[in-house]
């Protein structure tokens, strides 16, 4: 069955686990700038991972038939510093009409502190200026509720933004309603332990319905899973739901979202990747 | 937004049937887990918050209804203050109500 991962960090991974999504169906990936595991010390290395990003990582999941997008920003985790933030923001601009730039993500906040929400705010103002979907992170375990309600009140001082060109990502139990109610996406994150299992990405399907719904493995350099999709796909399947149900969350939901951006070429009629490697 | 949900497929049996010994594993885990604390130090799940939040959510399994949303809860911060300054990068797993005087549990 084919798929789409929203949310996966390759640069972090081996050119073997873009084999493996090749191998289970996986027909594109998004990837959003995100933390490497410590602190960069200036503008001039973000910006180098940037050229990671929109020129080596697309060749190297082409290798497989795979189709690599990202998300640009200053990531959550150092956006409390204020300095290398606004040198990171200044750089972004000059990226994103490079052909797989979808937009500006993931931004939001991590610890929420005062510089954190400044800084996503700016992020906010500048995906509308540049007229960019986006991509939010929602902060980790006891700090996703309140980041996640801070996020919106954020996102909602801004009557111009259109909520269906932002996904809110890391969605849980406790914080989907919230999400959904005010017109965004909900992403969820399969996680084996910080955020959401396969099963309870089910149990939500099975609760409030597909609409607005895509699932995500979000790996990283961390414990994390490059096949996490097929594994919720599997999951379903165990319970009896339609491969139709199933295919409207891994592969046509993220069709829907992502294809408000023009660069974005996967259809509903896109076949999988060719099995190569 | 009204939700539209998608009943499973399975019925109450079926899920027992299918997911029972997984759920036994992770009881039998918790236990563990709390007996291996106690056998080093018999204070610290008095002391200790998160372990003090465990055991409430652990109580809250024995409710009625929608256990994953009251432990949820239970383990978030409900507060809707900015921190002034960073004060450590990642989360810890539950929100300390005794920093917070203010937050009933």
């Amino acid at each position: 069955m084919k798929y789409i991962d929203h949310h996966a960090h390759m640069v972090s991974r081996t050119t073997d686990d873009y084999q493996q999504l090749a191998l289970t169906g996986c027909v594109a990936v998004t990837e959003p700038a995100f933390w490497a595991g410590w602190d960069r010390s200036c503008g001039d290395s973000v910006e180098d991972y940037f050229r990671q990003l929109t020129e080596f990582e697309p060749k190297r999941a082409a290798m497989f038939g795979v189709q690599h997008y990202t998300w640009l920003a200053m990531n959550p985790k150092e956006s409390d510093d204020r300095e290398l933030s606004r040198d990171v923001l200044q750089r972004i601009p000059k990226f994103l009409d490079r052909p797989t730039v979808l937009g500006i993500g993931e931004i939001g906040m991590n610890r929420i502190t005062r510089n954190e929400i400044a800084t996503y705010t700016e992020q906010v103002e500048l995906a509308i200026e540049h007229d960019q979907l986006i991509l939010i992170h929602t902060p980790h375990l006891e700090d996703k509720l309140k980041g996640t309600r801070i996020s919106l009140d954020v996102l909602a001082r801004y009557r111009e933004l259109k909520p269906e060109r932002v996904m809110v990502d890391h969605a849980e139990e406790h914080t989907i309603e919230l999400i959904r109610d005010h017109g965004f996406w909900a992403g969820l994150t399969l996680y084996p332990q910080t955020k959401i299992s396969p099963q309870r990405a089910a149990d939500v399907i099975e609760k409030y319905g597909p609409e607005r719904i895509c699932v995500a493995g979000a790996c990283d350099w961390g414990p994390s899973d490059p096949i996490a999709v097929p594994r919720f796909a599997i999951e379903m399947r165990r319970r009896r739901h339609a491969d139709a149900l199933i295919e409207r969350v891994i592969f046509e939901n993220p069709v829907r979202f992502l294809s408000q951006s023009p660069k974005f070429k996967v259809t509903i009629s896109t076949p999988e990747p060719a099995r190569v490697g | 937004m009204k939700p539209h949900p998608q009943k499973s497929p399975l019925t109450g049996t079926e899920i027992v049937d299918e997911y029972f010994i997984e759920n036994r594993t992770r009881l039998l885990e918790i236990a563990a887990f709390l007996d291996r604390v106690d056998r080093v130090d018999l204070t610290v799940a008095s002391r200790d918050f998160r372990m003090q939040v465990l055991a409430e959510a652990v109580a809250a399994l024995a409710a009625k209804s929608d256990r994953l949303m009251r432990i949820q809860m239970l383990l978030s911060d409900p507060t809707i203050e900015p921190l002034d300054r960073l004060d450590r990068k990642s989360a810890l797993g539950a929100f300390d109500r005794s920093s917070h005087p203010e937050v009933r549990s």
